[in-house]
Parts: C-alpha cells; structure tokens; sequence
C-alpha cells in the first residue's frame, strides 16, 4: 500500500521536524540573555536563594541534561508546569489554543473567499475596468502588513464607526457559561446565536486584518492560474458544448488552475497562524499568541517552549493537509 | 436548404485587419466538405466563427451564418450558444489537449447532454456507452471512469469523436484532427471519422492542409487563400482539372506517395503573387 507507507514516511519526518523546532527552541531561550529566576526574586536576594531556586527548576543542570528531562516528560505527557502562573503548561497551551484556531481559521475562510471571489470575477472580466479595479484593490491590500490593517480596522471600525469589539474574545456581560474553548464552535452548536453574534463582533476584525493580504496573494496567483488555462483547448472545446463563460471559469478552469495557489495557501496559512501572535496582542484576544508574548516577557521557559511545539505542531499539520488534498484534487499525482 | 451556409461572413483582427473576406460556402446534410489551404488561409477561422469561439483579437465585421436555417448572428448570446451546442460540434485538433486533464472521460462526454439538453443522468450515460462501442473503443464502462492521462492519443481522439456526436448534431466541424496523431493512427481516424459522419447522416465540414486527405474523406472541397474563397468545387472536378491556377499548383505541390523520391515542389512565386494581385483587386472592390 504505497498511500500507508507515504503517510508512515510523512508522520516519521514529522516527528522529526518536531524534535528539531524543540531542539532549536530550548536551546535558545537558555542561551538569551535574562532568565526567569532573576524575574522571580526581588531585588537583593541572596546567591543561595537563587540556587536553590535553580536547582528547583532544574536550570542548575547542562542544557542537554536539560533537554532529556524535558523530552523524557514530554513523551510521558508531563510537559511541564509553568513557572509564572505554576500551572500545568499542558492545560495552559490547550486552553489557548481553540481561541488561535478559530482565529486563524476564520481568516483563511475570509482570505480564500475574498481572494477566490475577486479571482474568479477579475478572469471573468478579463481585459476590463473591472479586472483593472481588482487589480488595484489587491495591490493595495498586499502593499500593507496585517498588524497595519488591524490597526487601521480599529481606528475605522473600532473607533469612528464602533460597529465592532476592538478588545477581547467575548463580552463577560453576557455571562455565557462555556463548556468548551471552542467558543464560536460550542455558541453555535447550542444554537445561541446572540453568542454567535458577540463572539464573530470580536473576531471579525483580527480575522480580516489577518486575511487581507493572503486574500490579495490568492487573488494574484489564482488569477494568473486561471488566464493561463482560459487558453486551453479543453476550454475552447466547453465552449462549443454551449457553456456559460462563468460555468466554464468555475467548471472546467478552475479545479486546474487551483493547484499552485493551494499549495500557496498551505504556505502562506503558516505565515498567517505566526500573524496571529502580534495580531491577538493588538486586539487584546485572548489566544496561544497572545500568551506566548507574555511567556517570553516573563521568560516563562517551560511555557515557551510548550507553545512553540505547538505552534510547530500546527505547522506541520498543515503542510501535511496541504500535500493531501493536493492528492485528491489532482489526479495525475495519485498514481505517483 | 443546406444545413449550414454562409454568407459574405468577413472576419477581422481588432485593427482591421482582415482574416476572412466574404466567404460563402454551403454543406449539406450527409455532405462532407473539405476546407484547404496553406496556413494562415483562414480555414480553421471559419469554423471558428461557426462554432461562436473566435479568438478575442478577432470579431465578425459581416455576413450570415445560417445553421439549420436560423442566422445564428441575430441570436442573443445564450440562445446561440445553447443553439451551436446542440446542432453543431468540434472534433478538435490536438487530442492530447482537448480533454479537461482533472475530470473524468464519462461527464466529459456526458455534461452538454444532461446541462445543456436536459437529459436525465443514465440516459445520457447510455448513450456515452453506446457511442464509445461506436468509435470501437474496448471496455467503455473503464474508459469512462478513467481520467485523460491514463489514455492514448488516438484513444483519446476516438473518444473526442463520440463526445462530438453525443448530441446528435447535424454539423460536424473536425479542425485538422489528425495532425497531432501518428501517421498509422491518422488513417483509422480518418476512417472512423467517415464512418461515423456516414451512420449519423451529418454534414462535416472538414479543415486540413493535407490534399492526399481530401479525396478520401469528402465529395466538395472549398480551398481558400489569404481569407477568400479561390475555388469552390468538387472533389472530383478538382483532382481532375482544377479550374484556378493557384488550385493546379497547391495540388502539384502535394507529395505523391508513388512516387517517394520525387522532388517537393513549391507553389511558384508567379502564382502567389497572381493570387496576392488577385485579393488585393478584391479588397480594392470591397472597400470601394
């Protein structure tokens, strides 16, 4: 079975990207000026404090005697406690993370239906105002980095026009009883559209800051794909079948132009999830990215170090979905 | 009435350039027409024009098209399309390109019959299975599920002729479809091509720059130079004695498989710039 043994290869190497981002990172954060224990004690405490202190977090060790430790937990599912909240940094990093991947989620939905969107119409005016307009528009939006636009989105939307929240993930006046982090997921489950409501007034506006400019890299890419294939043969020959052009463009174009922006997406969604960590601190929302800064201001090591797998974790998943549904939407890889 | 004439059809690029200069011709249902010609004469273009996809640099400045009786050029757009779609087809050139390389063989063939026409889903597949038998295509059930790549080209070219048929239309436009095959494939296409226009009465209009073609697979042929008719005729009229110069030295000028090691021989420059002269008092006629 040549698809179990991709998939072993792929799961191996993960494991393997994995160990070296830990790797990288652990040692890292140790070699960096500042360390938590200075953070941790007032000022004119003793050297016997410190060391005690050292030798309670283990820091008094080699780094690689360090490292073992961290990863012989790490494989028991002990990742640790963190240092400035002395909380498990397991619990910690799962109860983040569902607020980051609703965040970054909504923003790729955002993203491919506002990039998919302008495409699609721009190729079906091609050679018009209107693919001249778009062609504009997204040169504007990618010309801007997404903390910018987040910036310019509260001062518009936020603040001239207060349609939406600029802070936090949910209004405590609701005092909604979540079950569950997945806050969007669980309002709408519960059919608690009110909820909905307050949660989407939160997350709309870091969402679309976030989607803004991997819309208009969509845009450029997928609009490029799809021009080239309206020259195909097989278009022409749609064409005499009777079809619409806007059938044709959908139909016969699209699922072969979609290819290279796909994988674009793939790439450039991980970029997105790192926008998250400025993005979230902007918006005061209460995610993995936002917690991360507080993390490394308090050189909070286990728990930079437990984000960070995360965050690579996320990573890696993602490339791997990529490469799959790549697979499926293009038939002459299958028999590869 | 033929099933398909045309008109005084003018075709030209955007800046007025011409690339058809009032060409007229007819075919009849069950007739096949041949449409000869050095590249650039315009053959292809007419049934272009046809069919409604010319390329966007080009737009139709004049004439009627008149398929089964209707001008197609006063129909609105849809209504149009929708009328070529289901009266005419294209048996394309390149066989490798033609079909949509990330969709299956059956709804390539399927789709006009159940979007366009309406048909309901295993009629049409029916249909699909009972046209590939036609084009002598083994195990139709597997080809239909199978995607372009997994096939060859004359496989794939076979399986374009019964995608061409599908709707029972009444005019086939084949745009040189055996020039992209090998040449022991390229007379079992020819044959099935015939074949098929034979079974379902169509009228075929048939472009290629291959003369030794003409006389096996049409009974009129139409050779054009520089976007305009030089000779309307029939085939055998015309392997005779063609009646125009420029005619007698294009097919001089065919290589003859009798004779393998005979020399190639142009058409010679008298006669292009006759013919040249010839076009240039035409154009002086139209625009004067």
């Amino acid at each position: 079975m040549p698809f179990v043994r991709a998939l072993l290869t792929r799961f191996a190497t993960t494991l393997v990207t994995l160990l070296g981002a830990a790797i990288i990172v652990f040692v890292v954060i140790r070699i960096v000026p500042g360390n938590p224990i200075a953070m941790m004690l007032p000022p004119g405490a003793t050297e016997a404090d410190i060391d005690r202190l050292k030798t309670l977090y283990g820091l008094d060790k080699s780094i690689p005697e360090q490292f073992w430790i961290w990863l012989v937990n790490v494989l028991q599912g002990d990742f640790g406690t963190s240092i400035t909240s002395r909380q498990p940094v397991f619990d910690l990093v799962t109860g983040r993370l569902p607020a980051t991947l609703e965040l970054s989620l909504m923003a790729l939905v955002i993203a491919i239906a506002l990039g998919g969107t302008a495409a699609l119409t721009a190729t079906l005016y091609r050679g018009t105002k209107v693919e001249g307009g778009i062609d504009v528009a997204g040169g504007v939006a990618l010309s801007l980095p997404d903390f910018l636009w987040g910036l310019a989105l509260i001062l518009v939307l936020g603040v001239v026009w207060p349609i939406f929240h600029i802070s936090g993930r949910v209004s405590p006046s609701l005092g909604f009883d979540f079950q569950s982090n997945f806050y969007l997921l669980e309002a709408l489950v519960r059919l608690r559209f009110d909820v909905v409501l307050d949660l989407l007034g939160h997350m709309l506006l870091p969402a679309i800051a976030l989607a803004i400019p991997l819309a208009a890299i969509i845009l450029q890419l997928l609009k490029q794909s799809l021009k080239e294939c309206m020259h195909d043969d097989y278009i022409t020959l749609a064409r005499t079948k009777g079809y619409s052009e806007t059938s044709i463009i959908t139909r016969d174009a699209l699922p072969n132009a979609i290819l290279p922006t796909l994988t674009l997406i793939g790439v450039q969604f991980t970029f997105l999830i790192g926008g998250t960590v400025i993005i979230e601190r902007l918006f005061s929302y209460e995610g993995l990215g936002n917690m991360a800064i507080d993390a490394v201001i308090n050189r909070d090591l286990p728990l930079i170090q437990g984000i960070v797998l995360v965050f690579a974790l996320l990573f890696t998943l993602v490339n791997l979905l990529v490469d799959m549904t790549y697979a499926a939407l293009n038939p002459r890889l299958r028999h590869a | 009435m033929s099933y398909l004439a045309i008109k005084d059809l003018t075709v030209r690029l955007k800046n007025g350039v011409p690339l058809l200069r009032k060409v007229s011709l007819e075919v009849e249902a069950g007739e096949v027409r041949a449409l000869v010609g050095e590249s650039g004469a315009g053959k292809s273009m007419i049934g272009k024009a046809v069919l409604g996809i010319l390329p966007r640099a080009a737009r139709l400045t004049g004439g009627k098209i008149l398929l089964d009786g209707e001008d197609l050029l006063t129909l609105p757009p849809k209504a149009r399309r929708e009328r070529i779609g289901a009266k005419a087809a294209l048996i394309p050139q390149d066989p490798l390109t033609a079909l949509n390389p990330s969709r299956r063989i059956g709804p390539q063939i399927i789709d006009r019959l159940v979007d366009i026409l309406g048909w309901k889903r295993p009629k049409a597949e029916a249909r699909a299975l009972e046209l590939l038998d036609e084009v002598h295509i083994q195990d139709p059930g597997r080809v239909m599920k199978s995607y372009p790549h997994e096939l060859s080209g004359g496989m794939r070219q076979r399986i374009l002729i019964a995608s061409a048929f599908a709707a029972e239309p009444k005019l086939i436009i084949a745009d040189e479809p055996t020039t992209a095959l090998d040449v022991t494939v390229q007379k079992q296409i020819l044959k099935l091509i015939r074949e098929m226009q034979e079974r379902h009465q169509t009228a075929l209009l048939f472009v290629t720059h291959d003369l030794g073609v003409v006389s096996k697979v049409s009974q009129t042929l139409t050779v054009l130079y520089a976007g305009k008719v030089i000779e309307d005729t029939n085939v055998r009229a015309f392997f005779e004695a063609p009646a125009h110069a420029y005619s007698q030295a294009l097919l001089a000028a065919t290589p003859k498989y009798t004779d393998p090691d005979g020399s190639l021989m142009p058409v010679p420059e008298s006669i292009i710039t006759a013919v040249e002269q010839e076009v240039a008092a035409f154009d002086a006629q139209l625009n004067g």
